[in-house]
Order: structure tokens, then C-alpha cells, then sequence
């Protein structure tokens, strides 16, 4: 099952519907690795509201997808992890410490908004 | 206990006999059901027990008592009993019924029957001695049972409200748009620790906070486990996308944690609620100043 | 539903299977959302640890009843290649292909009980249990 990925300015929106296979979690991420390149995209948003369990393989994977579109110069912020995901996931240990979390889609937009003005004007347009 | 209970002892009678010893028994006990229920009641009014019930209460649960009962000689089998003195269980102990009372009703059925054997096979002491030894067992697995039924539901009923104090006990407070406050007063164990933790998660994403200021100058003492616990908290909030600040160290909880090497660094700490309360609005971008002071200002 | 389920574990997509189905017999015990993600998670990584290790193995989920308590036993059960050193693969910071040490420490602490027998050459079982607060 694909995750459909937005695009919306400079930045990329990939709303998970459902819960997701290895297969799909690696679809996802090399999906957006490619796309943050052809899109020249600033930030990617990922909303894992939807999922009711994160195990250690998505955990890994969305810090994977955090790590890799970084080194092609977009920040990643994950929304909408659930207060029992969370639970769970701190109980085993998986913390996404270098990653960004926001509570939802609208604020993991604000927070890249937020994160570009301090880190200085954008040069020139990527398109829109 | 079942297995303590039901141990083969050393008997001079076979299984069969027992169980022709048993079913003689049960035959006579039934057919005299509305004398010895009747004998029952007096007793257990006369030792004054069950007094939260009224006397047709008290008759109508001793009538289904008294049938268990004379199933569970019967059969063998506890598990209807089981059944029933939870059901019985669950509805006296909201009116205050004791162990006591309920482990006293049993044992005087105990009696009572008892004392009806000794009437019926007195003369026989051969035979007594045998109906004895089948009733016995039989009837100390019955009081077995029933007490240990009553004691687990208000067990669980004591963990129920357990649960329900622990929730009232750690408030989460919304005080501005997009700013939680936890106060903690009491000691935190790991059950407690984990309740805060959902009940903080919850409040976040309900109120849709950004920051929660976590103030435990209330709590007595904190070891490794508990400090582990709130590391935890602090973490799985991160992952809502909220701070936590955490509030209220006392001297000797901030020198017991660093003395046993807890790791704080992921804690956002400030000295007391009020300064943690000033560094939220901080970071939400809020300011707070006098009136007079703004107004000039604005 | 069954008080059981046995469920087939050979593929990423049985992973997310097992997991839900568990969680769906979970529910019937009567644990909290929290406890529901903790067993799911933990038949997750326990699935992932067949698929990755074993290629091969089923998973068992069933209603656990001790006295008055009630709970849930998921037993994790393949024939693949064992683990040399369980008490080593349980510590922390130990870890083959990233994973295996994460998987089962990690599920140790979302149960309350956890257990593993483990043979080379022959396969592991590992059995987890939850109880009802």
C-alpha cells in the first residue's frame, strides 16, 4: 500500500493511511528521499496518525527518513504520533531523539515555517 | 489451595463409598433443606451477623447458599460456587459486609450440618465416622472457597478504587491556551508513574499543548526507578511534540539523583513552579507584565 | 473467536497481521488502549524476529487465566537457527543486524513476563505474558 505524498510549497506532506508493511515503510522512505531532491523541497512533513502500533523497524525507518533527507537539505518533522504509540515506543527504548515531532499536520507546517526564518532567507524560489 | 485440600489421605474407604457415603448425605440434607436453612438463619441472627441485610435478605441468600452447598457435596464441583460467591460477594460489599461475617455464615452452615450428622449416625459410630470423613474435606473446601471468593472481589474493588484515587491524585491542568500543569504530591511508584505518563499524553493532545510544566515539590523522594520513569514521561511527551519543564527539585532529590548517576540531561528543569510557569510562557510567546507597565508600553 | 489463534509467520506482510489479530483477542480481556499497543508492539517485534532470523515460524496468541487473574500468552515459536548466547542477546547494546537484541529486549519490557528457550540449530521459543491490572 503506497502513501500518497503531497506536495505543497517547498515542502513534502506524506499522510499515512494505514498500517504499513517493511515493504511499504521502505517504499516511503526511498519515495521521499527522491522527491525531496526533485522537488527541492525544504522540509518534509510525515503524519503518522493513523498508526495504532510503531515497532522498532517503523521507528527506525522514520528516523532513517529523518537522517537521509537531511543530508539532501530538508528537514524532517514526524505529527500525530498517538499517546500510546508514544508510550510504547518509549517503553522500548526508541526515543527519535534527533528527530523533530509536532502534534499534528498544522503544526509540523508551523514548525518548518518557524525553522526557515531562523535559519535565514530562502535563496531564490523552488517553485510552488 | 484446591490440591491442599483434595490431597489423598490415608481412609479406610474406597472412592465409591465415599461418594455412596456423600450421596446418602446430600439426600437427607435436601430432604430436611427447610428445617436446616431455617435453623441456619436463627444462627446467624443470633451471632449477629450480616447485620447491613434484612431478615428476608439474609433467608434469601442463605436458600442459595444452602443449594450450592449441598451441589458442591454432590458433585465435587466448585466452580457454580465459585461463581455465586462472587456474584454474592459483589453485591454485599458495597453495604459494608466484612470478611468476617461472610467466612462466619459459612463456617455455621458448617455446624449446623455437622451437628445434623451427629443426630442421624450418632448412634453408629463406625458410620458417623465415615460420613465424617467425606463431609470434611467436602465442607472445608465449600468455606475455602466462598472465603477466598469475598476476598478477591474486595480486592478488587480496593484496586479499583485504587486506580480511581491515583487519577484524582495527579490532576493534569489546562492554564493557558496550549500550557498544562501537572502538580505532583505524594510518592510516585512505577504504577503511578505510568498513570501521570497517560494521563499527560491524553492532556496534550486534548488541549493541544505545547508545554506542561511538571511540578513535584510534593513528592517525598525519588530513586533511580522513579527518575527513569520521568525521563520517560518527559520523552514520550517530546514524541506529541511537547515540552515538558519539570519543576520543584528539592535539594536532596537533585543531590540523591546526581549522587546515583541519573541521567538529567534530557530534563528541562526549573527551580520552582512559578519560574517553570514564566520560562512556558517563554517559550509559548507569551510576556507577562504589570497592567500600568503595559499600557504605557502599548 | 477462538480463546487461540495460531498465526503463520514467513512474511513482512504476517507481521502486520498477527499483530492486529492479536490486538483483537487482547481486546476481548478487557486491557486499556495503552496495554493494547504495548501487546501489539510486542507481537510485532516478535513476528519481525521470525521473518528476519528464522524466515519461517507461527505465532500463537490465547487468553492466559491464573487464579483471578486474567491476561494474555503470545508464544513466538520457529525452527531457524537459535541464538548461541540468549542471556548475551538480552543485554544491552548487544546487537546482529541491527536488530534481534533490540526486538527481544525491547519486548521484555513491554510484558510483564518473558520467557526464552532458544537452541542452536534448532529454533526459539520465546513466550510473553500480559496481565490485567
Amino acid at each position: 500500500m503506497a502513501v500518497p505524498i503531497l506536495k505543497q510549497g517547498n515542502y513534502l506532506i506524506a499522510s499515512i493511511q494505514a498500517a504499513l508493511t517493511d515493504a511499504d515503510l521502505f517504499e516511503l522512505r526511498n519515495a521521499l528521499v527522491t522527491q525531496v531532491g526533485r522537488f527541492r523541497s525544504r522540509g518534509v512533513v510525515v503524519d503518522v496518525t493513523a498508526l495504532d502500533v510503531m515497532d522498532s523497524f517503523a521507528v527506525r525507518t522514520l528516523r532513517d527518513i529523518a537522517q537521509m533527507t537531511r543530508l539532501r537539505g530538508a528537514e524532517t518533522v514526524i505529527v500525530g504520533i498517538q499517546p500510546e504509540v508514544a508510550f510504547a515506543m518509549v517503553q522500548l527504548g526508541l526515543t527519535l531523539e534527533e528527530v523533530a515531532t509536532a502534534l499534528d499536520l498544522e503544526e509540523g507546517l508551523a514548525y518548518l515555517v518557524e525553522r526557515s526564518k531562523r535559519t535565514g532567507p530562502e535563496i531564490g524560489s523552488h517553485g510552488g | 489451595m484446591d490440591q491442599m485440600l483434595t490431597k489423598p489421605t490415608i481412609s479406610p474407604m474406597s472412592a465409591e463409598a465415599t461418594a455412596a457415603m456423600l450421596r446418602e448425605l446430600v439426600a437427607h440434607l435436601r430432604q430436611n433443606r427447610t428445617r436446616l436453612r431455617e435453623e441456619w438463619v436463627q444462627r446467624i441472627i443470633e451471632a449477629q451477623l450480616l447485620t447491613a441485610m434484612s431478615k428476608e435478605e439474609i433467608f434469601a441468600e442463605a436458600t442459595s447458599v444452602y443449594d450450592s452447598y449441598l451441589d458442591v457435596l454432590e458433585t465435587g464441583s466448585v466452580e457454580a460456587l465459585q461463581a455465586y460467591a462472587r456474584n454474592l460477594s459483589e453485591r454485599i460489599i458495597p453495604r459494608g459486609v466484612e470478611t468476617h461475617e461472610v467466612l462466619g455464615i459459612v463456617l455455621l452452615l458448617r455446624d449446623v450440618l455437622a451437628r445434623e450428622l451427629f443426630t442421624r449416625y450418632g448412634s453408629d459410630f463406625g458410620t458417623l465416622n465415615n460420613v465424617l470423613e467425606a463431609y470434611e474435606p467436602a465442607a472445608n473446601r465449600i468455606a475455602t472457597t466462598v472465603g477466598v471468593g469475598f476476598v478477591q472481589e474486595r480486592e478488587r474493588v480496593i484496586r479499583q478504587q485504587q486506580e480511581a484515587i491515583r487519577e484524582l491524585s495527579t490532576p493534569v491542568l489546562p492554564v493557558r491556551e496550549r500550557l498544562l500543569i501537572l502538580p505532583i504530591i505524594g510518592v510516585i511508584d512505577p504504577m503511578r508513574a505510568r498513570q501521570l505518563t497517560e494521563q499527560l499524553l491524553r492532556g496534550v493532545r486534548t488541549n493541544r499543548a505545547k508545554v506542561a510544566v511538571m511540578d513535584i515539590t510534593g513528592v517525598p523522594a525519588i530513586d533511580s526507578t522513579v527518575a527513569n520513569h520521568l525521563v520517560q514521561t518527559v520523552e514520550s511527551a517530546r514524541l506529541l511534540g511537547a515540552t515538558v519543564i519539570v519543576t520543584g527539585l528539592s535539594p536532596e532529590i537533585a543531590q540523591t539523583l546526581v549522587t546515583i548517576g541519573v541521567d538529567l540531561g534530557k530534563m528541562n528543569t526549573v527551580g520552582d513552579l512559578q519560574g517553570g510557569i514564566e520560562e512556558a510562557e517563554r517559550m509559548l510567546g507569551y510576556k507577562v507584565m504589570p497592567v500600568r507597565e503595559a499600557t504605557q508600553q502599548g | 473467536m477462538a480463546d487461540e489463534i495460531v498465526m503463520d509467520v514467513s512474511s513482512d506482510a504476517d507481521i502486520v497481521t498477527a499483530r492486529q489479530k492479536g490486538r483483537e483477542l487482547a481486546g476481548r480481556v478487557g486491557f486499556s488502549v495503552t496495554d493494547l499497543t504495548l501487546i501489539a508492539t510486542a507481537i510485532s517485534e516478535l513476528a519481525r524476529n521470525i521473518v528476519l532470523y528464522a524466515k519461517h515460524g507461527a505465532i500463537a496468541v490465547s487468553l492466559a487465566e491464573h487464579g483471578y487473574r486474567r491476561g494474555i500468552v503470545i508464544v513466538a515459536r520457529d525452527e531457524g537457527p537459535g541464538i548461541p548466547n540468549v542471556s548475551q542477546a538480552l543485554q544491552d547494546g548487544y546487537s546482529t543486524s541491527g536488530g534481534l537484541g533490540l526486538g527481544l529486549r525491547g519486548t521484555r519490557r513491554l510484558m510483564d513476563e518473558f520467557d526464552i528457550v532458544s537452541e542452536v540449530g534448532k529454533g526459539t521459543t520465546v513466550t510473553v505474558k500480559k496481565w490485567l491490572r
